[in-house]
Formats: structure tokens, C-alpha cells, sequence
């Protein structure tokens, strides 16, 4: 059984504002599923619907065979315990007015993951989880650079052992050479943790890279849909092939 | 490179001694604003630069400090009983014995005056504190659930409260009620806490979709916890401008209603209830008039310095040039 899965996914803003149309995708445990699509293609209204932040107009989303559409507040707040997100911004995503410190200890102090005596040690480790070192507990986000906030966003998100994460184009906003650093970080967390990627992103490299399976997103629909390898060597939409051709390749023999 | 504002960081208690005690942002020649902190050495010479560059602030932050202290220690700074009525001296002009003179009843002007601080900064206080927190849970109410609630609350409720003019429903409110302190209190609360519901669930309605706030959505914190940790740290700066404006119009709505009788009963002594008492004699013993009057001014124009100032170090956008 797939750990994500969503069934003819569309969600409309008004009579003629269908942003995203009959979307259907799974994600197997521990798999990758990269969602391409230029700006506008619907890629985060997917992301908020798997959420669970913004109802889908027709359609379903199912996390664990559990409805996340239909929950209930309840259920609701137990499974975002195993679904977590990582956003594009990450100078938007850090409350300006917290501590790291309390950036981090939120998850655990929302859903009392953890004894009080043990959010401190906590929250350190999973800094260190993701590179920083304890000293930024005390500091303030706009002390940070774009790289370790994004870094402070996926120990927030990791703070519950989430089983699958969300990851709303998390390298888009930093430049290539920290964005290629988070990528592998993220890498080597999917690894450690087992965990399940829906990774969102514009650039067809970044999920070649990471994904296990690829999902193209072109004005709301889906145009293709396959695994990784399928995708990038045989493309069968001429979409699909704009976009690899997007991205130059050096053949190295 | 140009200072562009600051704000002071919002700070849990129990780590004070930190330096991360206030920043600025700065923006440089390609138009990129970052963000120092300073400690507190730098802090206090940056908060002597910027009242050297607001003079208005810093002889706003005195007046209110003189009332203040005016307020606080009456009773050892007072000449005299204010309420020590002394018939041969009455309507006596300025004199040693009496440094503001004397009221119609022969009662100490400057005395009285020093009491009335303490009466209009309680009432100030007071009454902006509670228009804050009403004004504060209806507007977030509003501002946070929008749909049918927000429609109620914001086009009936607050449209209602503000088509009345504040002092009327004051002056009514009084009526019913009878006067007294608290019900003062409440009278003037009641016409404005609508100002700040206004404000409040507009910066809602803006911060609220802001990423972090989304953020914590997803992490599943309840209502409470977003209102409480990610919408209000990051809203106080315009409800801490708003608020000293609102002393200002508190303390002038108090002598208002203290001039019609309405206020808190004699023989406490309050600046407008004196302006009252002194009617009569306009012409014949102008300082009775003259020195309650000014001390209303003065302490309406300090309290409307420091929320200018306030509103020019919070929001650089809005900053005018001082002028007198």
C-alpha cells in the first residue's frame, strides 16, 4: 500500500480558476515523488492540499489509508505528526519575533512530544542533525543566512519524526551552491530516517536527482507521470522535453 | 548605507542579560536591508541619537515623566491638603502661599493639580489598557476566522460603535451608570476599544498569511498558540503607537467628562472638574482656569510627542520631518 496516495486531486478558485485538475499520484514508503511544473502549475496547492491547510474542491488525499481531506480535528492533529513541510522561503517560513530555540521546541511543545526536561537536549540534537551547532539556540532568524535558515526549517520539521515530508521547493530560494548542500543534506536525512519525499520543484535536475518517481505538472494537469528513469530517458510529452531540454547536459565520456 | 528603523526583539524573561536586546535594519546602497543587533552599550547610544534627532520625543518622554512622578509621590510633593478649604483666601491670585493660587473655596491650585495627575494618568492608563484587550481579542476574533464572524463583528459591531462619536456614548454610559471611577473607566473603554479592533484585525488580516504562520498551521498549533506566539509579537509596534495616541484622547475624554460633572465625584480633584469649578470666574480670577488648562495641553501634546516619535522610529515609511 502506498503511504501517500491522492485521487483525482483539482481544486478551483471560482467558475474559471481550476488551478489544479484531476491530479491523481502515489508515493510508496520511502520513495521520492518529484512534482515538476513551471510557476503557477498548481505545485503548492498540491503541496497544502496533501497538507491539509487548504480543502481540495473535488478528490481525495489519503495518508496511511487514513483520509487527510476528510479528517477530523483530532485525526487531523495526529497526522500532522507524520507529515511535515518544508517551505520555499525561508526567510518567510521563521517567526522574525522567536528565539531558534523556540522555533524548533514548537512541534514538541504543540503536540508534547517529549517530556520538559528533555526539549532542550532535543532541539540541540536535532541542530546538530542538520549542521548547525548549539550556539544558534539563543540567536534570532534574521541572524541567519538563507542556507541555515532552511536548515532550521527542516529541524523543525524533522522535530516529530515525521514519516513523510513535504518539501515545497526548498532549494529555489537559496543560490546554487548552499541549495546543492540542502539537497544532499535532505539526501542523507531520507536515508538516516526512511523517510517518504513529496519533492516540489521547477528545475528538472534537482528531481532527477532526488526523486524515485516524477510527476510533470503543466497548468493544473498532470502530463506525465512515471518513474524517474522512464521519465528523464524517454520522455513521451513534448512538455516533458521542453523541460529537460532546460537544463544543459555535459556529456562526459 | 541608511538606517532605515528598529524594533526592539521580543524577549523571553528569563534570559535578560542577553545582548540580543534591540535591532535595526539597515539598508545599504543596492537597496538590500539586513538586520544588527545591538547591545545594550550600542543601544543606549543609538536611543540618545535618535532623541537628539527628535527633540519632540525627548521633551514628550519629560513632561510625562514629570506627571508621572507628579502622580506618584502627591502626597509628599503636594504644598498643600488639596482638598483643605480656606474661605479667606479664596480666588487668591498666585502668591508664595499659594503658587498657583487659590480656588473658589480657597483651595491649593497647584495642590489640586498634582492630585489631578494622578486622576488623569490612572484614568489614561487604564482606560487604554482595557480598550487594548477588548479591542485586541474582537479584532484578532475578526481578524484571524474571517468569513461570517469577521462580516458580524467588523460591518455590525464595529461599524455600529463608530458611527456613535466616543464621548456621547460615554456621556450616556456615565448617565446610566452613575459616576465613579470605575464606571469612567469603563465609559470611555467602551467608545474605544473600536479603534483598536480596527487595527488589530487589519494587521491580522495581513500577518496571517505570512509563511510562518502557515508553518505553524501545519505543525498543528492550535488557534490560541498562532495568535498568541506568531500574529501579536509581531503586531505590538503599531498597538504601541496607537495606544500613546490613545492616552492622549483618554486624558482629554476624562477632563471632558469630569468638565460636565460627569466624572469621578468631588472632592477628588480632577483637571477638568476644575476648569468646571472655575467658569465662573473667567474674568475675575483667570488662573483658575489657566493653569488646569494648561496642564491638560501639556500632558495631551506630550503623550501625542512620544506616539509621533514612536510611530517614526517603528515605521520609517510614514517619518515626517519634526516640526513644530
Amino acid at each position: 500500500m502506498p503511504l501517500l496516495e491522492a485521487r483525482n486531486l483539482s481544486k478551483s478558485y471560482g467558475a474559471d480558476a481550476l488551478v489544479v485538475d484531476d491530479v491523481s499520484f502515489s508515493i510508496a514508503k520511502g520513495a521520492t515523488l518529484g512534482l515538476v511544473g513551471e510557476s503557477g502549475s498548481g505545485k503548492s496547492t498540491i503541496a497544502r492540499m496533501v497538507l491539509g491547510l487548504i480543502e481540495p474542491t473535488s478528490g481525495e488525499v489519503t495518508f496511511d489509508g487514513e483520509s487527510i481531506t476528510k479528517a477530523s480535528t483530532r485525526a487531523m492533529r495526529a497526522l500532522r505528526r507524520r507529515v511535515q513541510v518544508v517551505f520555499q522561503d525561508p526567510f518567510a517560513a521563521l517567526n522574525p519575533r522567536m528565539k531558534i530555540a523556540d522555533i524548533v521546541a514548537e512541534p514538541l511543545r504543540i503536540h508534547r512530544a517529549c517530556p520538559r526536561s528533555e526539549i532542550r537536549p532535543r532541539t540541540a540534537e536535532l541542530l546538530r542533525s542538520v549542521g548547525l551547532d548549539e550556539s544558534a539556540l539563543q540567536r534570532f532568524p534574521h541572524e541567519f543566512s538563507g542556507g541555515q535558515r532552511q536548515r532550521i526549517n527542516i529541524a523543525r520539521a524533522l522535530a516529530l519524526r515525521p514519516e513523510l515530508l513535504v518539501l515545497d521547493e526548498p532549494v529555489s530560494a537559496l543560490d546554487v551552491s548552499v541549495g546543492a548542500q540542502i539537497v544532499n543534506l535532505l539526501r542523507d536525512l531520507q536515508r538516516e530516517h526512511q523517510l517518504t519525499y513529496l519533492f516540489i520543484s521547477h528545475s528538472m535536475p534537482l528531481v532527477r536527482y532526488l526523486s524515485t518517481d516524477i510527476a510533470v505538472l503543466y497548468r493544473g494537469r498532470l502530463v506525465e507521470y512515471g518513474t524517474a528513469a522512464e521519465i528523464c530517458e524517454s520522455p513521451r510529452e513534448t512538455y516533458t522535453r521542453t523541460l529537460l531540454a532546460a537544463t544543459p547536459e555535459i556529456v562526459l565520456t | 548605507m541608511s538606517f532605515s528603523g528598529w524594533g526592539l526583539v521580543y524577549r523571553s524573561q528569563w534570559n535578560r542579560e542577553k545582548t540580543e536586546g534591540a535591532f535595526i535594519s539597515i539598508v545599504d546602497s543596492q537597496g538590500n536591508s539586513r538586520y544588527e543587533t545591538l547591545n545594550y552599550l550600542q543601544m543606549h547610544y543609538f536611543l540618545r541619537q535618535q532623541l537628539k534627532t527628535q527633540p519632540l520625543a525627548a521633551l514628550g518622554l519629560c513632561l510625562i515623566g514629570t506627571f508621572l512622578l507628579a502622580g506618584a509621590f502627591a502626597p509628599w510633593i503636594s504644598p498643600s491638603n488639596p482638598s483643605a478649604i480656606d474661605l479667606p483666601h479664596r480666588l487668591a491670585a498666585p502668591s508664595a502661599m499659594h503658587w498657583l493660587g487659590a480656588d473658589e473655596l480657597g483651595r491649593d491650585i497647584f495642590s489640586r493639580l498634582i492630585y489631578g495627575a494622578r486622576l488623569s494618568l490612572t484614568v489614561a492608563f487604564s482606560v487604554v489598557a482595557c480598550s487594548l484587550v477588548l479591542g485586541t481579542t474582537i479584532g484578532g476574533i475578526a481578524g484571524l476566522y474571517g468569513g461570517v464572524l469577521d462580516m458580524m463583528l467588523n460591518v455590525l459591531v464595529m461599524n455600529a460603535f463608530l458611527s456613535l462619536p466616543g464621548i456621547l456614548l460615554a456621556i450616556s454610559f456615565v448617565a446610566f451608570l452613575g459616576p465613579g471611577l470605575i464606571n469612567l473607566i469603563l465609559a470611555l473603554s467602551i467608545g474605544g476599544w473600536v479603534g483598536y479592533a480596527r487595527l488589530v484585525r487589519a494587521q491580522v488580516l495581513a500577518v496571517r498569511e505570512r509563511e510562518f504562520v502557515e508553518a505553524a498551521r501545519a505543525l498543528g498549533a492550535s488557534d490560541l498558540r498562532i495568535f498568541f506566539r506568531h500574529i501579536l509579537p509581531n503586531i505590538v509596534q503599531p498597538l504601541i503607537v496607537q495606544s500613546a495616541i490613545g492616552m492622549a484622547g483618554a486624558v482629554l475624554a476624562e477632563a471632558t467628562l469630569s468638565f460636565l460633572g460627569l466624572g469621578v465625584p468631588p472632592p477628588t480633584p480632577s483637571w477638568g472638574a476644575m476648569l468646571n469649578d472655575a467658569r465662573s470666574h473667567l474674568f475675575d480670577a483667570p488662573h483658575l482656569v489657566i493653569f488646569p488648562a494648561l496642564a491638560v495641553m501639556f500632558c495631551v501634546l506630550a503623550f501625542n510627542f512620544i506616539g509621533d516619535a514612536l510611530r517614526d522610529y517603528l515605521d520609517p515609511r510614514t517619518r515626517m520631518s519634526v516640526g513644530l
